[in-house]
């Protein structure tokens, strides 16, 4: 009996082995495709289970965690959710991140292996870095007069700072509130429904994901191109351009809504905003060199990040000459963001000079030590600095004489364009309308912003739509907060 | 384990017993000492569960460490007083899983503030040391319950025939539940059965090895011996079929299969054990949608996945052990409450696994096997036929119930819905293994107050 006993144990020995060897395969072995199941819900739980860094506008966070004690731990909270939400986007349990919560999610979430004390520490500890703070170029006064001043219309503002790159105001209208988006529940998923069922679109980036046509905003890249060229000489020379300007090659007739255009010079042409003096002057310039100005503003880039994408503005550089006079002031297939306007107004207010554009300043980690800043940004040069000079005067004649004058800021120079884009089969939508501008306090050395604004407009408003009208307010809204 | 010193703890023969030849040590203070050992242990854990979650010592630390150690202290005055010369280890054994079970349903009623088991399954610990030192106490000699074997397994088949009668839970009728009270007795049942299949085997085993008719290699032993343990054990699983509590069934056909060769001798049993459980096991998987199932899900276990509905249990499972890698995530610090259903019961192995690594669960089952190999010493050790293979079959039947369990949850065999010796939530499982440990250490004693240094065949 005692052989059998013993030949029983073995038995229950033999399944022991098996448990711990069937043990180590799960563990060891499998572990690491087991751990990357798309079904295993641990790396969310460990991803929501500290608080996420925060982003700040001018040292103060305009976002914050909420504990709420579930699985998904901490949900996203947003101060002026709303008039932040083109800079911050959204970090949904549900739906996952956008813009900067995106862009910098690794950084926020505390996955970056830059947090980490030391190199691969956390590979050893298991441990999980504290999420980092982002410090964006936002200045908080400027945002919210832009947001305030878009009001319940339609459209977006962009502000930067011209000798550096910063971005000062990003806004678009109508938003939302990111915080709605945050957790993974019921309420979040009919707002996730309502908000991309709406037909406005509120949670498109109007500022930098969405295109227009820009208009008469473009002929400051016209007049930058015609000066550069050498086909405008001299500001106050008339253009020998007709009223109205058959365009090349075909039988239509431009017009202008302006009075005084026929042999205008460049300067009154501007202050008119001539539709046939610069649909002649792109003309005369050429597909290339049209082309290569548009490109040096930053047209044709489909590269440019901030740090999250920026959607391509386009010239056409396919073009016959027809094609190319519509181009040239702002129609056909010329699109804008109206970041990209902005840095067209920087470019002038520049020197002819631009850099591109950022928002993170800084980044740091939870003890507010750097990680990482955001250091000089390359510049590019645009336009000869000559030419930019007589932008700059071209500019400020239109605040000053011209059809910018709601503009004027007393104690400083300002340089504005006016825009009003016609779009639709037909030209039936409701008209855009642009204002860019630059503002330069009395006491500055330089020009500290340039803004772009764009307003969609409405039913009720069509008959006072013009950039000067609609959109220029906005903007010395806007400079006169960035001034301060 | 402590190194066994020869100094501590072993006292001289009392006086009024005639001093054997060569007495095997008593080893009582070894024991005190492992059992202070595992109480340490459990309320380590249990403080590192309040610490890893709220940052602060639980509030009912001490109350606890004092109820697992007064619980503890005795039981072991219990084997101090009436089984001086039982194995040392059986009872911090018992102690420890039992500590530890009850820090891992702490630990998952944290997550579940709906549904708290810990104080129901304090309570039933306590009545299953309560039941320990009462078989302790009152059975003198292991040997009286060869007298009851028919008592036990007419008590066994009601048991078992019962829960028939209350609607079932989850599949399975496996349960007598009133009000909010619930026990399983399938589980009390197998110690009845395990007493029963010894006795009969120990009375028959020369008549069913040796007589009736041989066939190929196998000696058959005459049907009027065999019929009666035959007839007991296909109405045992026959009603667990019916009731679908296919672990219990498989387990009962495995102690039956153990105890029969360990009586008779005969490898063909084993042959024809294997033969039949294979037969059974694919018959049963095939016709019952139930364990159909569980077969596929053992198969693919991620099939549910893949089909868009999410995680199975046993996927959740996989996930949990995978989580815990080699190291554990520490107690209190793993998220395998995900697995829903029977996270404090059928997959308590898995918080351990994720929660204590590899290394944590290794250690979790070599304490099982410390435990089984106890019993067959015991069961070695033990003099009369009746005693080796009441020990024998009561080691058996841990060993597989963990094998059956544990292989299931990490996807080694098929999972069947059986309870963790010890650790899982449950009254009646927790009540029956205290039995056990309380009849081994019986047989313990008596095994080595009569050894003379030399294992008796």
């Amino acid at each position: 009996m005692t052989r059998h006993i013993r030949h029983a144990a073995v038995f229950c020995a033999l399944l022991l082995v098996a448990l711990v060897v069937n043990a180590a395969r799960v563990q060891i072995v499998q572990a690491p495709e087991y751990d990357d199941n798309p079904a295993n819900r641990r790396p969310d739980i460990a991803r929501y289970q500290q608080p996420r860094g925060d982003i700040l506008v001018g040292g103060e966070p305009v976002t914050g965690s909420r504990d709420t004690g579930e699985h998904l731990r901490f949900e996203r909270t947003y101060a002026d959710g709303p008039m932040y939400a083109p800079i911050t986007g959204f970090a949904s349990q549900a739906y996952g991140t956008t813009l900067l919560e995106h862009a910098e999610d690794g950084l926020l979430s505390g996955a970056d292996p830059l947090l980490a004390p030391l190199p691969l520490w956390n590979d050893v500890t298991g441990a999980h870095n504290p999420g980092g703070d982002v410090v964006t170029t936002i200045d908080g006064a400027a945002q919210r007069a832009a947001f305030e001043g878009l009001g319940r219309r339609k459209g977006a503002v962009a502000a930067i700072e011209p000798s550096t790159g910063r971005v000062l105001a990003l806004v678009s209208t109508p938003s939302y509130d990111p915080q709605s988006l945050s957790g993974n529940g019921a309420a979040a998923s009919r707002t996730w429904d309502r908000l991309n069922g709406d037909p406005d679109k509120p949670m498109l980036n109007r500022a930098v994901r969405r295109t227009y046509p820009p208009g008469s905003t473009f002929k400051v890249v016209t007049a930058a191109a015609a000066l550069d060229a050498g086909v405008v000489r001299d500001l106050d020379a008339p253009t020998r351009s007709p009223d109205p300007y058959t365009l090349p090659g075909t039988r239509t007739r431009l017009t202008n809504e302006a009075e005084g255009c026929r042999n205008a010079s460049l300067r009154e042409a501007f202050e008119r905003s001539c539709n046939t003096v610069f649909a002649k002057l792109g003309v005369d310039v050429g597909v290339r060199g049209m082309a290569a100005t548009a490109e040096a503003f930053g047209f044709n880039d489909a590269g440019l990040r901030v740090p999250f994408a920026v959607s391509r503005s386009t010239f056409d550089t396919s073009v016959d000459r027809a094609q190319l006079g519509l181009s040239s002031i702002g129609q056909y297939n010329t699109r804008a963001t109206p970041l990209q306007m902005a840095m067209v107004a920087a470019a002038v207010a520049g020197g002819g000079r631009v850099r591109s554009p950022y928002l993170v300043e800084r980044t740091l980690r939870a003890g507010g030590s750097l990680v990482a800043t955001a250091g000089s940004r390359p510049t590019r040069e645009v336009m000869r600095p000559a030419t930019a000079a007589r932008l700059k005067e071209l500019m400020t004649g239109v605040v000053e004489k011209g059809t910018g004058a709601n503009a004027a800021i007393r104690g400083a120079t300002v340089g504005g364009k006016t825009g009003t884009a016609q779009h639709g089969v037909g030209n039936s939508g409701t008209p855009y309308a642009w204002f860019v501008s630059w503002a330069q306090g009395d006491r500055d050395l330089e020009p500290k912003v340039a803004v772009a604004v764009v307003v969609e407009g409405s039913a009720a408003d069509r008959d006072d739509i013009s950039g000067g009208g609609l959109a220029a307010p906005i903007a010395r809204a806007v400079m006169e907060a960035a001034l301060g | 384990m402590t190194k066994a010193g020869t100094g501590t703890g072993i006292t001289v023969a009392q006086a009024d017993t005639p001093a054997p030849v060569a007495r095997l040590p008593r080893r009582r203070g070894i024991e005190l000492a492992l059992i202070v050992m595992a109480v340490l242990l459990s309320v380590f854990g249990y403080c590192n569960v309040g610490l890893a979650q709220h940052g602060t010592l639980p509030p009912g630390a001490a109350g606890y460490g004092a109820g697992l150690g007064v619980l503890a202290l005795l039981a072991h005055l219990a084997v101090r007083l009436r089984a001086p010369w039982a194995d040392p280890l059986l009872l911090p054994i018992g102690v420890l899983l039992n500590g530890l079970g009850l820090v891992l349903i702490y630990r998952l009623d944290l997550e579940t503030p709906g549904d708290r088991a810990a104080p129901a399954q304090l309570v039933w610990s306590t009545l299953g040391v309560a039941l320990f030192i009462v078989v302790v106490l009152l059975l003198r000699d292991h040997r009286v319950l060869q007298r009851y074997a028919y008592v036990c397994v007419a008590a066994a088949l009601v048991l078992l025939t019962v829960p028939i009668f209350f609607p079932a839970v989850n599949g399975a009728r496996i349960w007598i539940r009133i009000d909010s009270f619930s026990i399983q007795p399938g589980e009390f049942a197998k110690v009845l059965l395990a007493v029963f299949f010894a006795s009969y085997l120990a009375a028959n085993r020369s008549a069913l090895a040796y007589a009736g008719r041989r066939v190929w290699r196998l000696q058959l032993p005459t049907g009027r011996v065999l019929g009666p343990i035959v007839a007991v054990w296909l109405v045992s699983v026959g009603v667990l079929v019916l009731e679908r509590d296919l672990g219990t069934s498989l387990l009962f056909f495995g102690l039956f299969v153990v105890l029969l060769y360990v009586a008779t001798g005969r490898t063909g049993w084993i042959a024809v054990g294997l033969l039949l459980a294979s037969l059974g096991a694919v018959a049963v998987g095939w016709l019952e949608p139930h364990v159909h199932s569980r077969v596929e899900d053992w198969l693919r276990p991620f099939a549910s996945i893949e089909a868009g509905d999410g995680p199975n249990q046993l996927a959740q499972s996989l996930f949990a052990f995978a989580a815990g890698g080699v190291t554990g995530t520490g107690l209190g610090l793993g998220h395998s409450v995900l697995i829903g259903f029977a996270v404090k019961s059928d997959f308590i192995l898995a918080t351990a696994g994720e929660e204590l690594g590899f290394l944590g669960l290794t250690a979790i089952f070599l304490l099982y096997a410390l435990l089984v190999e106890r019993g067959y010493r015991a069961g070695l050790g033990a003099r009369d036929p009746f005693g080796r293979l009441l020990a024998v079959g009561l080691s058996s039947i841990v060993a597989l119930q963990v094998f059956v369990i544990a292989g299931g949850v990490t996807g080694l065999i098929p999972l069947t819905g059986m309870a963790m010796p010890f650790l899982a939530q449950g009254g009646s499982s927790v009540v029956t293994n205290w039995a056990i440990v309380a009849l081994l250490i019986r047989v313990s004693h008596a095994a080595r107050s009569q050894a003379d240094g030399r294992v008796v065949p």
